[in-house]
């Protein structure tokens, strides 16, 4: 079970993660990323580093789970997380795209108010 | 003017979208327009036009809305139905601004109105079966959305896309708070039902678009049908759920 996970490909993934994590810190500090997005990328990462660093935990957590070939957990655990986020930017982008269409509208009827008053006066 | 002792005031909502060579036309026409005791006011919408429509409606009147991003039509009557609520209109009218809808309906289709006898009047090209009929394709959409409707609400409407409607204070209420933004006509028809609102068609005949294209070609009309489809079951399912809670 030790030779499982190599040390090399260990110290890579482990390496991957951090990488990652600091990517995303450095999108919030620049105000790139909004917090309330990160926090998603973040538990990711977190995720990525416990299983880059418990080396055995993909094989007990699989085998908890009945799956025969734990590396089918990971492409499984990660589909459904992309599922997920694609969903929730769906979400997000209808929600943009009614508070653009609103926006609009105000902004065309206030350049008509204008408009008028300056016809008035 | 104090015939009648009221004075009704009626926005005549033009949404345009790439129509320089009609919509002067349409203008023309609107300003003839008198029907005793209703105070008329013509708003065309500009929805983002590629063309010269602009230019055209400005030299035509100062009353004009011009949406600096394209929002398709229903976000474009909308805007023309959010200025009529914000002015204290009593009533709107949507008149496509291809020179589709015959001038001289307008007042029979707020008749119904004016009487109180409807909140919302739509213009048939189905019930005298003159004039314009629409391609076969496009007839036999129409077909089906009249069957989904008296499936789902038991009232048959014959020209459930015709955009040559007049609505009341009560109904723009409703459409300034919730309105499709693409082909918004079928779904609407759902909206005002299930806020108990009276729907009443009226025959009218109507032209062929004297120049220009419509907004749905034949490539997209099959997302027509399927975005049309679920925009009616899903705006039925989320007002049926709220007028359950309401109730409870």
């Amino acid at each position: 079970m030790e030779n499982v996970v190599p040390f090399k490909i260990q110290l890579l993934s482990i390496i991957g993660s951090l990488l990652f994590m600091f990517f995303i810190f450095r999108l919030i500090v620049k105000g790139k990323l909004r917090e309330e997005y990160s926090i998603v990328w973040i538990a990711c990462t977190l995720l990525l580093l416990v299983f880059a660093i418990w080396r055995n935990g993909l094989d007990i957590v699989a085998k908890m789970l009945g799956i025969y070939y734990a590396p089918a957990l990971i492409f499984l655990a990660a589909i459904f997380a992309i599922i997920i986020f694609l969903v929730h930017l769906s979400v997000t982008n209808s929600r943009l795209q009614k508070q653009i269409k609103d926006l609009t509208q105000e902004h065309a009827l206030m350049k008509l108010e204008l408009e008028k008053k300056k016809l008035e006066s | 003017m104090e015939r009648t002792g009221i004075n009704k005031k009626l926005l005549i909502v033009i949404p345009c979208y790439n129509e320089q060579g009609n919509i002067g036309k349409v203008l023309n026409a609107l300003s003839q327009l008198s029907i005793p005791g209703v105070e008329i006011t013509a708003l065309p919408v500009n929805d983002c036009s590629k063309d010269n429509t602009l230019e055209e409606i400005r030299s035509h009147t100062h009353l004009y809305v011009n949406l600096p991003v394209n929002l398709g039509i229903g976000g474009a009557v909308q805007s023309g139905y959010k200025y009529a609520k914000k002015n204290g209109y009593d009533m709107a009218l949507q008149f496509d601004g291809d020179g589709q809808h015959p001038v001289e309906y307008i007042h029979e289709l707020i008749k119904p109105l004016l009487e109180d006898k409807a909140n919302v009047v739509i213009g048939s090209r189905f019930l005298a079966k003159e004039g314009f009929q629409s391609s076969y394709l496009r007839r036999s959409g129409i077909n089906y959305f009249r069957r989904v409707i008296r499936m789902l609400l038991g009232i048959t409407i014959s020209d459930s896309t015709s955009g040559f409607r007049a609505i009341d204070k009560k109904t723009i209420d409703v459409v300034c708070n919730y309105y499709p933004d693409t082909y918004p006509e079928p779904e609407a028809i759902i909206l005002y039902h299930m806020n108990s609102l009276v729907i009443k068609e009226i025959p009218v005949v109507m032209k062929a678009r004297e120049s220009g294209t419509s907004s749905i070609g034949t490539f997209s009309s099959i997302y027509y049908m399927m975005k049309v489809s679920l925009g009616i079951l899903f705006i039925y399912i989320r007002l049926k759920a709220n007028g359950k809670r309401r109730t409870i």
